[in-house]
Formats: C-alpha cells, sequence, structure tokens
C-alpha cells in the first residue's frame, strides 16, 4: 500500500467512511455511555441478563450453517458434474426465490408452518395426524411403564389436532437454511468447477478409488469454498430478526430481535442496544478469524 | 530388450463420428524406452491415455503382462502418469505429494489390505527425493517450486510407486531448451538406473531422437512407422516420416532398376531394390548428405537463392530445374552463385508413393518451421524440359 490512493478511490473511501466507519464509531460511543452521554461500562454488566438469548443465537445460527454444509456440499458437487445446459438451470432454480422480498419469502413460510396451515392441512388430509394419534399412545404407555418402573411422573396422552411447526427452533433454522442456502452453494459450486481434472486424474493415477479422491483431494481443495460459505451463512443468520420473530411465534427471540427492541421497541434503550450490537459484533468477528485460521493450516493438518 | 509387457490390438478410438485411432497396433517390451512421436492430434496422447486407464478404447484390447485390461480403471494399473502440466496436489508439500500413492492401502497376497509402515515410507520417499536431486525440499510447497523442480516432484511421485511401466505426456513441454536438454539425460539416467519402461509421448523430434530405444512415429491416428532412431531417421517409410523426422529433400523419382534411381531425367545409384520396374518412388535426400562440387563437376547443377548462417553449418536453398533443395554446408556459397552437387549411393533413400507424396519436402517456401508444409500441387515435370543447362 506505498502507492498513494488514485483519485478514483475517492468515492469509495468516502462511502466507506460514511456509510462504515462512522456508524461502527457512533455505535461504540453509544455502547459507552449513559442515556445522558456519561462514560460508563454499565450497559456492558446487563449482558449477562441476556446470555441465553445469546447462546440461542449462536446455536440457531450454528445448526442452521452446519444444514446449509450438509445441503450445499452434495448439491454443488453433484451440479458441477452435470452438463453445462443442467448448470444453468439449476442455478436459476437455486437463485430463483431470491428475486422475491426476504419478508414476503418468510411470510410464505408462516402460512405453510402455521397450526392451520398448508402443511398440518396436507398432513390431516392423508391421514398423517390419525396415524400418530394412532401409534403415539403406544409410546407413551411404555415411556409411562418405563416410568413408573423408576417411580417418576406419568403422562397423560392428549390427541393432538395438527403438529407443532411454527414457534419451534426447527421452523426458525427451517427459515434460516431456506434463506440462506444460495450463499452457502455459490462459493462450492464455483470452486468445485473450477477444480482442475488433471488432479484428479493424477490421483487415480495414483491409485485413489474414487472414495479416497474425494476424501484427499477434492474435500481439501473445495474447504475454501466451504469456509465462505460458512461465513457468509452463519453472520446473516446469527444476527437475524426478521425470521425469528415471524417463525420463532416470538418465542424464540435472538439477538436481532433483542437489538431491534431496544431502538424501535418497548424496551427502549439505543446504548444497551449499541453495547450488544458491539458484544456480538466482537463474538462474530473472532470466530471468523479463528476459523480462517484453521482454514488456513487445513492444507498440512488434515493431511498430516 | 526382453518380453513383451504392453500390447495394443487393432485398437481404434472415435467419439461419434470422429476417429481419434484407426487400429493401433503396438507391443512395447519390457524396460524399453518408447517414444510415441507425431504432430499435434496424431493420437499419441489417446494411445497414452488408453496405456493409462483413463480412455477405454472404442474396440481393439490393451494387454499388459499378457492379461486384458481394457475395462481395469487407472488406480487398479500397476501404471504411472506424469502429466504434461505436472498436476502436483497444491495443498501438499513436496514430501506429501511423493508419498500420496505409498499411502494408499494395498491388497497383500491374500486379498487384504494393508498400509505400508510410516518408515518405509519414509525410506521410499527419500530415496526418490535422492534419485530426482530434491533432497531438503521436502517441506516446500509445490507453488514455490520452479518449473524443472515441479517436473521432477511429478517424476519422483509416479516412479515411488514402483510402476511396471511409466507414462510420460510431453512432460518437458513447459520447460526452456536448456532445463529440457538437461533433463532428457536426467530421465534417460532414471530409466536406465531404475529399470522401468518408459512410454514418452512427445512432438519434438530431437528429443525422440535422442533418448528412445524405439520410436513409433504417428500422424492422423495411425502409426506411420516403428523402428529405432536410427532406422526412422535412415530408413523413413513414407514421406510425412522423412519430413517430420529432421529436414528432408523429397523428390519424385523413377525406379529403373535395382539400385539405380532416375531424379530430373538423371540416374543416380543408390542402395535401395525391390521395387518394380519404372515404378515411381519418392527420393529423400537429406540435406548433410549432398557435397557441393564445382559446377561442372556436379550430377545436378543449380543457383543457390538463400543462405541462412547457423553456427555449425550454412542451411543454403539451391534451386535445381525449379525445385528448391535444402543443402547443408560447411562452405559459404554466396546467393547467385552457380554449383553442382555430388550424392552418394548411401546418401540416397528410396520410399514407396503414399498418401503423403507430393505434400512435403520442397523447400521453395522456406522458413525455419519443421512443419512447414509446402505447395503440395507443384509438379516439376512442367518445367521440366526447358530449363536444360
Amino acid at each position: 500500500m506505498k502507492n498513494k490512493l488514485s483519485w478514483f478511490a475517492v468515492p469509495y473511501v468516502g462511502w466507506m467512511a460514511l456509510m462504515v466507519v462512522i456508524p461502527i464509531l457512533i455505535m461504540v460511543v453509544y455502547a459507552f455511555t449513559t442515556a445522558e452521554f456519561e462514560g460508563t461500562l454499565e450497559n456492558f454488566a446487563e449482558m449477562g441478563s441476556y446470555a441465553s438469548v445469546f447462546l440461542r443465537s449462536f446455536r440457531l445460527a450454528l445448526v442452521a450453517t452446519l444444514v446449509c454444509v450438509l445441503i450445499g456440499y452434495p448439491v454443488s458437487y453433484w451440479m458441477a458434474h452435470e452438463g453445462p445446459g443442467f448448470q444453468r438451470m439449476a442455478m436459476a432454480l437455486i437463485m430463483l426465490p431470491m428475486w422475491m422480498n426476504f419478508l414476503l419469502r418468510t411470510y410464505s413460510w408462516m402460512s405453510i408452518l402455521e397450526n392451520n396451515g398448508l402443511l398440518n392441512q396436507l398432513f390431516r388430509n392423508i391421514g398423517v395426524i390419525d396415524l400418530y394419534n394412532q401409534i403415539a399412545p403406544f409410546f407413551v404407555d411404555l415411556r409411562n411403564a418405563i416410568a413408573a418402573h423408576f417411580g417418576a411422573a406419568q403422562t397423560n396422552f392428549v390427541p393432538i389436532e395438527y403438529f407443532e411447526l411454527i414457534g419451534t427452533p426447527g421452523a426458525v433454522v427451517l427459515g434460516m437454511v431456506y434463506n440462506y442456502l444460495p450463499f452457502m452453494i455459490l462459493p462450492i459450486y464455483s470452486v468445485i468447477l473450477k477444480l482442475d481434472s488433471n488432479l484428479l486424474e493424477a490421483a487415480r493415477d495414483l491409485g485413489a478409488d474414487s472414495g479416497r479422491v474425494f476424501r484427499k483431494v477434492i474435500l481439501p481443495l473445495s474447504l475454501p469454498g466451504v469456509l465462505s460459505g460458512v461465513t457468509m451463512v452463519f453472520v446473516p443468520s446469527v444476527s437475524t430478526f426478521a425470521i425469528s420473530r415471524l417463525l420463532g411465534g416470538g418465542t424464540q427471540m435472538m439477538l436481532g430481535d433483542l437489538i431491534e427492541q431496544q431502538f424501535l421497541g418497548g424496551a427502549y434503550d439505543p446504548h444497551l442496544g449499541a453495547a450488544i450490537s458491539m458484544v456480538m459484533m466482537v463474538i462474530v468477528v473472532v470466530c471468523m478469524v479463528v476459523m480462517n485460521r484453521f482454514g488456513e493450516g487445513e492444507g498440512e493438518a488434515v493431511i498430516l | 530388450m526382453s518380453k513383451e509387457l504392453i500390447r495394443l490390438t487393432d485398437c481404434v478410438m472415435a467419439f461419434d463420428e470422429d476417429i481419434v485411432l484407426d487400429k493401433i497396433n503396438l507391443s512395447i517390451k519390457d524396460k524399453e524406452f518408447l517414444t510415441l512421436l507425431g504432430p499435434s492430434g496424431c493420437g499419441k496422447t489417446t494411445t497414452l491415455r488408453i496405456i493409462g486407464g483413463f480412455q477405454t478404447p472404442t474396440s481393439g484390447d490393451v494387454l499388459l503382462d499378457g492379461v486384458r485390461i481394457n475395462a481395469v480403471p487407472p488406480h487398479k494399473r500397476t501404471i504411472n502418469t506424469v502429466f504434461q502440466k505436472y498436476a502436483l496436489f497444491p495443498h501438499l508439500n513436496v514430501y506429501e505429494n511423493i508419498a500420496f500413492g505409498l499411502r494408499i492401502p494395498k491388497a497383500d497376497t491374500k486379498g487384504i489390505k494393508v498400509k505400508l509402515p510410516e518408515e518405509e515410507i519414509d525410506r521410499r520417499v527419500m530415496e526418490m527425493l535422492e534419485i530426482v536431486n530434491l533432497r531438503g525440499f521436502e517441506k516446500r510447497r509445490t507453488s514455490q517450486l520452479s518449473g524443472g523442480q515441479q517436473q521432477r516432484v511429478a517424476i519422483a511421485r509416479a516412479l515411488v510407486n514402483q510402476p511396471k511401466v511409466l507414462l510420460l505426456d510431453e512432460p518437458l513441454g513447459a520447460l526452456d531448451l536448456k532445463l529440457r536438454k538437461d533433463m532428457q539425460n536426467e530421465l534417460k539416467r532414471i530409466q536406465k538406473a531404475m529399470e522401468i519402461t518408459f512410454v514418452y509421448v512427445t512432438h519434438d523430434q530431437e528429443e525422440a531422437l535422442a533418448m528412445s530405444d524405439t520410436v513409433v512415429v504417428m500422424d492422423a491416428g495411425r502409426i506411420q512407422q516403428i523402428g529405432s532412431p536410427e532406422d526412422i531417421y535412415n530408413e523413413p517409410q513414407n514421406a510425412f516420416v522423412a519430413d517430420f523426422i529432421g529436414e528432408s529433400n523429397i523428390i519424385d523419382g523413377v525406379m529403373r532398376s535395382d539400385g539405380v534411381v532416375e531424379i530430373f531425367n538423371r540416374r543416380f545409384q543408390c542402395l535401395d531394390g525391390g521395387f518394380e520396374r519404372d515404378e515411381a518412388v519418392d527420393v529423400v535426400i537429406r540435406p548433410e548428405d549432398v557435397d557441393i562440387v564445382p559446377e561442372d563437376q556436379g550430377q545436378l547443377k543449380g543457383t543457390v537463392t538463400s543462405v541462412t548462417f547457423k553456427g555449425m553449418q550454412y542451411d543454403i536453398i539451391v534451386d535445381f530445374y525449379g525445385f528448391k533443395w535444402l543443402i547443408q554446408t560447411t562452405d559459404l556459397s554466396p546467393v547467385g552463385s552457380r554449383i553442382g552437387i555430388k550424392i552418394d549411393p548411401d546418401g540416397i533413400h528410396v520410399m514407396k508413393k503414399s498418401a503423403y507424396s507430393g505434400m512435403f519436402g520442397d523447400y521453395s517456401s522456406y522458413s525455419e518451421e519443421y512443419e512447414e508444409i509446402s505447395d503440395a500441387s507443384y509438379d516439376p515435370e512442367e518445367e521440366d524440359s526447358g530449363d536444360e543447362e
């Protein structure tokens, strides 16, 4: 960076200062001050009481990221090995939902997952719910028998009208996976597509069967794609608020919701909100740095 | 040279309508250095890939040690390959690249997969590093190596598995001339030391002549000639081989009787025979086999039209009755001078007419490129009469 910045960089630098650096500074100032703008650490002292929200946020984001890897990797791998026509079509299908508004997509999931939603109606119509009501008593009895043996409390079986889908952690994870999966598929797909086919031939030539070629060559070489996919899914997941509010039914409060409440909600306290934002940002940055470190050493670490 | 190791019988490779290999028959002996030589698109790399198992011939058989291996995948063949662009694993260091094949569990005599002990792997990798002169480079990343060093890692990675056959696909193509010469010697030395069959693909005729026990000249999906480097150079079977290997003047001639060939209405002594009386033939005369004499003593007389200084010799182009010859000489004959030439009987090589007749061997449009194809429609007969001296 010895070169003087070219004049063309001025708009970019100006924009970044205005839209990134200054807001972060404002956040830091708010986080360390009271409502009267006197210096304080009190905002951070309260952080402990929100530990459960922090935990839930990171846990759900982690699960969503993991699910995205588990779905995204095989899909990317498969896509990269199909013909160019198929690849274009698959790519269009993956990108298609992203042309719709994010909130609209999430509201759609609400109407699918609701107690009287599309999915439950379907289950009712094809008899899945009746089936459950017939089978479940057997397991409840079994559980009661075991509980009686250990002297534990008994439960009564209550027939259900619907499966509880909305308002569960699973619904929130589903929403995250649905919204962020393309960000996992794209980087992995492009890395696998660019893999030198000579390397795969070389590995086969040296005696590796297809399983070994995958484990020893394809997987380590596609790891950078996985890492950037993980970053691109994990960061928005951990800070989301719309998904958790709409699909979590108010029971799955995440950091995003907590922060939103401090600024727009009833618990108006921008200074606390700034402090929570700052803590979250620091944790995310640390996570990313650690992961990328791990990624750099991966080439040697996995193999040796 | 001992027993046969690899045999290709009537191997055909076709992609839809496109026939890449047309009934290739080839026998490769144990411990032999065999080179597949030809211009790009001649089918040499396809032949190599069939032996390596990366492609299955459309029809025909591939035999290794007498066993048909058409359907055996590459990882189950005791054959290793040095790829054109090295194909080193970028995520592994030099040591691990070489150890890659050794770390794969192999079935023992009872068919149980066993891993090599770490000490054995270490011993063999170190031994290979010694052989390719890369001791001390174990921990380097492959991206930190020069082209020549990467090349040697690729060779070590293949040879460490002690294959029966090593396939090399234009392995020196990306190296500069000096390094290439060094690596040619190096490869030859390694092949001798390890007593492994090498099948080498190149389009560089000099490289092929310098390194091989056997040269297989290919063009258009067919084998044009198989022979020792000397055979290929001295006794080319058709105009393609004569032109592709070294420099050649290829002239239309008529075989008057055994040992007598007529060029430009003059009879020359030669050593070839076995042709029909008055059969039309292609006559090859190598530029270095022509002696320049004073004009009045020459069997043929011509005018020098161009002189190029090449260091060891001059390349001169001489016009004989409208047909241009390349002659290599150490004596300078200036442009425009009239000279005579003499050709000894062993400097004349007579070939049967082939599909390639008339396509090569005229230096009218001489350039430094070996592959330059001269004007095929040229017919010396038309100009023969009026041009007598």
